[in-house]
């Protein structure tokens, strides 16, 4: 047999899968960045009546400075949106690719979603079987559907509060007053799901503690894959495509970047969340 | 040896007798008659005159003579008015104070309403200021001479030696503290000091010079009430302004709790209107009558931006003006509905009637003034609250679930190392 790596992959069983894109771990790694410049640029002002407040705004150079960067960061993140709808809109129109409307494959909430949550539930107060998942589960169906809400109401709100003068000929001002509202709620209720309910979901729950670097790699072993994405395996095995899968594992820097990005974000997440917790909590 | 000693001792007996012959000639012969300035002179003149107790009878001749009094012609005794008749010199150690009220009678009596006369009178404080405190005694010069204790441009350390020593406050209980020193740095101080205005005022021009009062004195030029009067004095226009204000009418009226320039401007520390510090300052100053106001305005971006310590976006006076502040319903008001679109205009260039719409005080929790934010502030608690409680829920149980799984070994069941090629 000549060494070919699919075929070595075929011939002993593989001992990873891949299951994000690079484009789908880039675009996670600029929406990370993006999210923690505007969350640090943006909650001074929503607890501008903190002393860490005031701190904070000066570490960013004054607050003329922090709309920059928060505003750089916007732009950045609305270019992340902008080219995640564009993939989607091109499987979808391009490929013809139905799979992400509904099926396993998709991101759209299904009744499966609904009954492996109550399992979930039911094995978490020891009344059942941990459930069986397909290729996305529930939690992370929900965190996407958060960011994606939270992007468009806090992209869009945001705009109008960026170009009041523009947004006025579209709508009365005291629209700037829900802009403004449902902006900083927003983000806070974003800041606080990401940086305490994902971070848990993703990394510090504990058997991924201290973290989980397959959005980094993009690859799972193929024990977690077998584990914790049981239905997808099985499926993917009986329908012969679970080779299209196969990988070898992530080269060691990816590994090491992932592991020193995600662990700074995580770091820098729970040290907001601790500032907001002591404003809230005062 | 004996007879040196007694030649020494007769010597010095024929000297004091000349000397005292010397001194006593041109009064002994007319006693009733007062002694005049140089009689005085011969032994105050001297720089090494003293009391028993070491002090300092000296007066400098030619000080007394430059002064108003000296020019004019004063008798020493014209002052110290016992001594007319005195018969016996060197005279009684302990003579009554210089008469100023002789000739000032109408300063005088202006002296004695103020609040330092007060303090001499009631509470027998000597440290508080009589006339030689301010003006001097032998060297006193009119204020327009610009050596006088009391020239404009002096007046600050004559007022200061008091009102500027720590120790004298403390002493003298003076409630307001070091307040030259708070003026030294205030706009009225850097122009008396630093640029030498004739115009900027020292400490008489608000207070008044004999007749300083309490500044709870309705009589006082600092009174609640008075104060925009004294101000108007040299902000003339600005007086005009504020009389008109909603402000400015209520003071009028007799209000006790409407400001007055005090209010935002401070008394002493009076600051350039355009520095960051002030203009931050005076938003809590609004704040204490217009607490809601204050609240609401808090919850808006200028409010935020200027709580975090920058004063580049709108606070109050930026909208409703500074002295010239109406009721919103008054059409002179810059928040009028007339006038509200060029208001937002001096920042929002491209402010319409659409934009100006936008409530700089809305209140998501008042129903009435906000319904559509109040309902969508409703909704954001909601989400909120539905999200954290139901995921806060969710994680609790799932980290309690996981720590007995992994307690029970059946967890460690994968490494991240696994993810690497080669398993560090």
């Amino acid at each position: 047999m000549t060494v070919h790596a699919p075929a070595a992959v075929h011939a002993a069983a593989p001992t990873h899968y891949r299951r994000f894109s690079r484009a789908d771990r880039l675009l996670h790694g600029f929406l990370m960045f993006s999210f923690l410049g505007l969350a640090f640029t943006g909650l001074p002002l929503l607890f501008s009546h903190e002393a860490w407040a005031a701190t904070l705004a000066r570490v960013f150079g004054g607050f003329r400075s922090a709309g920059v960067i928060h505003r750089t960061c916007a732009v950045v993140m609305i270019t992340v949106f902008t080219i995640h709808l564009s993939r989607i809109v091109r499987r979808l129109f391009g490929q013809k690719d139905l799979g992400i409307l509904w099926g396993p494959g998709s991101m759209v909430p299904q009744p499966r979603d609904f009954f492996e949550m109550v399992a979930h539930l039911r094995w978490f107060i020891g009344l059942g079987a941990q459930p069986r998942f397909d290729h996305f589960t529930y939690w992370e169906k929900f965190d996407y559907w958060a960011v994606f809400w939270g992007m468009g109401i806090i992209g869009g709100s945001g705009l109008v509060l960026w170009f009041p003068e523009l947004f006025a000929h579209l709508l009365p001002g005291w629209m700037f007053n829900i802009a403004m509202l449902i902006h900083g709620e927003e983000a806070l209720l974003a800041v606080g799901f990401i940086f305490t309910i994902h971070f848990f979901n993703g990394h510090l729950r504990p058997e991924k503690f201290p973290m989980d670097s397959v959005i980094f790699t993009g690859r799972v072993t193929a024990k977690e894959m077998e584990e914790e994405r049981a239905d997808e395996f099985d499926r993917l095995r009986t329908q012969g495509r679970i080779d299209e899968y196969a990988s070898a594992a992530a080269p060691r820097w990816i590994y090491r970047l992932g592991r020193t990005a995600g662990g700074i974000a995580v770091v820098l997440g729970l040290v907001m969340v601790a500032l907001i917790l002591f404003a809230v909590l005062q | 040896m004996i007879r040196v000693l007694s030649i020494c001792c007769r010597v010095a007996v024929a000297l004091a007798a000349t000397a005292s012959l010397a001194m006593a000639a041109p009064q002994k012969p007319a006693a009733p008659k007062a002694p005049s300035n140089d009689d005085c002179l011969a032994c105050h003149g001297d720089a090494g005159a003293v009391r028993a107790d070491g002090r300092s009878v000296a007066v400098k001749p030619e000080a007394f003579a430059e002064s108003i009094h000296g020019l004019s012609g004063l008798a020493c005794v014209d002052c110290h008015a016992d001594l007319a008749r005195a018969a016996e010199f060197p005279h009684a150690e302990k003579l009554g104070p210089a008469q100023c009220a002789s000739c000032h009678d109408k300063a005088v009596a202006s002296y004695d309403t103020s609040v330092h006369a007060q303090a001499r009178r009631s509470g027998g404080n000597l440290a508080a200021a009589a006339c030689a405190d301010c003006h001097g005694s032998h060297d006193i010069r009119p204020s327009s001479d610009t050596a006088s204790r009391t020239n404009h441009a002096r007046l600050l350390d004559t007022c200061g030696r008091c009102h500027g020593n720590e120790e004298i406050i403390k002493r003298g209980r003076i409630a307001i503290g070091n307040v030259v020193e708070l003026f030294r740095d205030s706009i009225h101080g850097k122009a008396l000091i630093k640029s030498g205005l004739s115009v900027a005022p020292t400490c008489t021009d608000c207070h008044g010079g004999h007749d300083i009062r309490r500044k709870s004195d309705p009589a006082s030029k600092v009174f609640r009430q008075t104060i925009p009067t004294t101000c108007s004095r040299c902000h003339e226009g600005i007086g005009r302004e504020y009389w008109a204000s909603v402000h400015g009418t209520q003071v009028a009226k007799g209000s006790p709790l409407a400001p007055v320039c005090s209010n935002c401007h401070t008394a002493h520390d009076i600051r350039r209107s355009d520095v960051e510090g002030w203009k931050l300052e005076v938003i809590k100053e609004c704040g204490t009558c217009h607490q809601q106001s204050l609240e609401t305005y808090r919850d808006t971006f200028h409010g935020q931006v200027t709580a975090l310590g920058y004063s580049r976006v709108a606070s109050c006076a930026d909208c409703h003006g500074g002295h010239r502040i109406f009721p919103k319903a008054d059409a002179r008001s810059t928040v009028s509905d007339a006038r509200r679109v060029a208001t937002c205009k001096t920042c929002h260039t491209g402010a319409t009637a659409s934009f100006a719409k936008y409530d700089p005080h809305a209140d998501p929790n008042s129903h009435e003034r906000n319904p559509l934010l109040f309902y969508t502030a409703q909704f954001m608690k909601l989400l909120l609250l539905g999200v954290f409680s139901f995921f806060g829920l969710h994680t609790a149980l799932w980290f309690g679930r996981g720590m007995q799984q992994k307690a029970a070994g059946q967890w460690p069941r994968r490494r991240d190392e696994d993810s690497t090629e080669d398993g560090e």
